[in-house]
């Protein structure tokens, strides 16, 4: 009879979808593997075939209700290939740039400030009651505030430019199907003074956080890996446009600047039977070496600058911290996203400030061609998108490779890491639990996109004999 | 030549020559009756049955029916909302209604009859039927997913374009609209510029490439619900309107 125990983490929490961790202990107590499942499928690549090409940015966006812009514009951005539009006009670029912006500012705002700072706040192993964000509100009243309003204020950013706050219509092929108004722009505008101090101290707050703890950053789910991320073609960061780049550890090039439509020739997706996730990696390191990271800090691992001030200087801080190599530390995630936050609300400030943002040129036109490639940074990684279309104009075929996708082997060694140094030959406890949450939480995975699957992420922890024989459970709701 | 009449639409009275339908008449004077296959520049068809009125106490479609002089008809009552709140849920309920991943959300009539009726929630089972699209006209798509069998797209075809490209297949609920022609719009001698393309109350015809060119704001129901445009011909009526589903039906739109 063997006392191999299994111990399963379900439903996660305070993360986006649905996914489960189970962690294998042999007879010492001693943790032997541990994995991120997750275990819902939604099929979006299969169900749009023979809908129509123009359909495709309205109706992909509904995988998700966090960043369904994302795939609003990724769909929008393949989509002007299919139209045959290389270029667009210069209001179309920036009124979608702002929606872009507008959408990254409150996606990482409700991630740091409702998901994460409970952690960051209380502690890892804090009471489980007030470790969530009625806590925050009760304990930092103001911060709260902040997170709340900063969220709105992205909302508000896209609703000016996509018609509605949550899956709006303003990306068509080849364009875009508004622009600002002199009123929504001078309303957005008023506001930008304290967002943006808001976003540094929100950059503050995670540095300090970061360094303060940094012994046992670089202990918690900390691993050298691989990053890759657009960037400008001079090697800016940029989040809405660029090319492909990937580096090593060490920050060399391992896929040297690759124009992002041709993604299917250096990225390969690998199918494992216990996940509906699948884990993509570099086709020329192959599924071992190739895998890496995506994310706030693959970006910053990636490019050589940020074009605005404020989050430039954030970032020169972020480098030196982390040795001027690319980031190891899983917790080091909130701080390169509270500093790609900073630079969202500078870029829509300059864009704000920008008479083409009102501009009435919206959409250009261009011969059809049969099969195109969108790829955009969102706020969780780089997200792609690639149709193949009919000469009727309706959809044939479809693959999506979202940004949690690529997160997912970084996720599993950041939840086997937590569990071998922390649960180990010791009573299990939530507290100790919740330290395998924290790595997830670090990468603001999406199971919901990744899967393309509904839902919120609520976590399960069971413990099972070699037998599979469940020796105890704990369950709990987002 | 017959003298003009009086008859009463929920205590209203209204004027109407003779062999003016119940429904043409409440047009003429400012009063709104539900419905989705009535269409002005097409003989009436009588297939939806949403303008469904009680004319002396019993039901009859206000679209086919004539006006009589003196009588009396229920137009606006809890038990008629009820009917027709019942049959465009059915509608809903028939076809595959995907709303928001469709161009025609904001400018589609049954969803903006759906919004003024108040139907929040569907109530009866979805049938998930199969359904055809045909994309083989260069021009035009014909989603059968949409199509409320409301026979404009075929009496538009055959009254006002002289072509007969639009007609009806099968019984019951394998009933679907068939072109003129053994299976695709391509082999037919349908125009983009018909009417029969633009005159379908859903998105079931549509024309290729529009898409969701028109913003969020600016779509024919963003501004007033269905309906109003009647109404608001006769300010005394739109005023007695005024606490009756148009207003729920403004409070839902904004927060769909």
């Amino acid at each position: 009879m063997s006392t191999t125990r299994r111990v399963v983490i379900e439903p996660l929490t305070r993360v986006e979808g649905h996914g489960k961790v189970t962690i294998r202990l042999d007879s010492a107590g001693e943790v032997e593997s541990a994995r991120l499942h997750v275990v819902e499928f939604r099929g979006f690549e299969r169900f749009i075939q023979g809908r129509p090409y123009w359909e495709m940015p309205v109706a992909v966006q509904r995988l998700c209700g966090i960043c369904p812009v994302s795939h609003h514009l990724a769909a929008a951005k393949a989509m002007d290939g299919i139209v045959g539009v290389d270029e667009l006009t210069p209001t179309a670029e920036k009124v979608r740039r702002l929606m872009h912006y507008g959408q990254i500012f409150q996606s990482h705002a409700l991630h740091f400030f409702h998901l994460s700072s409970p952690d960051l706040l209380f502690g890892f192993d804090s009471d489980p009651a007030t470790r969530n964000v009625i806590g925050v509100a009760g304990a930092f009243p103001e911060l709260a505030r902040q997170g709340i309003l900063m969220r709105k204020y992205g909302q508000e950013v896209i609703q000016a430019t996509a018609g509605k706050k949550v899956h709006g219509t303003g990306a068509i092929p080849g364009g875009v199907n508004r622009s600002l108004t002199s009123a929504e722009r001078v309303e957005l505008a008023a506001d930008i003074p304290r967002q943006k101090r808001w976003a540094a101290e929100a950059v503050a707050i995670a540095r300090d956080y970061t360094l303060e703890n940094l012994a046992f950053a670089t202990e918690f789910a900390a691993f050298p890996s691989n990053h890759l991320g657009l960037v400008r073609p001079d090697g800016t960061f940029d989040l809405y446009d660029g090319v492909l780049r990937a580096v090593d550890e060490s920050g060399e090039k391992i896929l040297n600047d690759v124009e992002a439509g041709r993604y299917a020739d250096v990225l390969v997706e690998e199918v494992r039977p216990w996940s509906y996730m699948k884990f993509p990696f570099l086709r020329e390191l192959g599924p071992h070496k190739g895998w890496y990271r995506v994310g706030p800090l693959a970006r910053l691992a990636v490019c050589e600058r940020i074009a605005t001030p404020e989050a430039e200087a954030a970032r020169v801080q972020f480098d030196e911290a982390m040795g001027g190599r690319p980031g190891t530390m899983s917790l080091a995630y909130h701080w390169a996203r509270m500093i790609e936050t900073l630079s969202a609300i500078e870029e829509i400030e300059q864009l704000l400030d920008d008479p083409d943002i009102e501009g009435d040129d919206l959409v250009r036109k261009g011969e059809r061609r049969p099969e195109s490639v969108g790829v955009i940074e969102a706020p969780r990684g780089t997200l792609f998108h690639h149709y193949v279309v009919a000469d009727d104009d309706t959809v044939m075929r479809a693959n999506l490779i979202v940004s949690t996708t690529s997160n997912n082997e970084p996720m599993n060694r950041a939840v086997e890491s937590v569990a071998k140094k922390f649960l180990t030959g010791t009573e299990i406890t939530e507290g100790l639990l919740n330290h395998v949450e924290v790595a997830i939480r670090a990468y603001d995975p999406c199971l919901s996109c990744a899967t393309h699957a509904l839902g919120k992420m609520p976590l399960v922890i069971e413990i099972q004999d070699a037998g599979g024989r469940t020796l105890a459970e704990g369950k709990r709701n987002s | 030549m017959s003298e003009s009449f009086t008859f009463y639409i929920d205590g209203v009275p209204v004027e109407a020559a003779p062999g003016m339908t119940i429904l043409d008449a409440a047009q003429a004077a400012g009063i709104w009756i539900p419905r989705l296959c009535w269409h002005e520049e097409l003989e009436p068809f009588g297939g939806c049955r949403v303008c469904t009125v009680k004319m002396n106490g019993r039901s009859c479609a206000a679209c086919t029916q004539p006006a009589e002089p003196e009588s009396v008809v229920e137009n606006d009552s809890v038990a008629l909302r009820e009917w027709r709140k019942a049959l465009v849920e059915l509608l809903f309920a028939e076809g595959n209604h995907f709303c928001m991943a469709c161009e025609k959300s904001g400018s589609c009539e049954l969803q903006a009859l759906a919004y003024r009726l108040g139907i929040a929630a569907p109530r009866f089972e979805h049938r998930w039927q199969a359904r055809e699209v045909d994309a083989s006209h260069a021009d035009v798509l014909i989603d059968r997913n949409r199509c409320i069998l409301c026979a404009r797209c075929v009496r538009a075809s055959r009254d006002l374009d002289g072509k007969n490209v639009f007609g009806f297949t099968g019984r019951g609920p394998e009933r679907r609209v068939a072109v003129n022609s053994d299976a695709r719009l391509r082999d037919t001698d349908l125009d983009v510029s018909d009417r029969a393309v633009d005159i379908c109350p859903v998105g079931a015809i549509i024309r290729k490439g529009v898409g969701f060119t028109v913003p969020i704001g600016a779509r024919r129901y963003d501004g007033a619900p269905i309906g109003s445009d009647v109404e608001s011909a006769n300010d005394e009526l739109e005023s007695a309107n005024e606490h009756t589903e148009g207003g729920a039906a403004a409070t839902v739109r904004q927060e769909e």
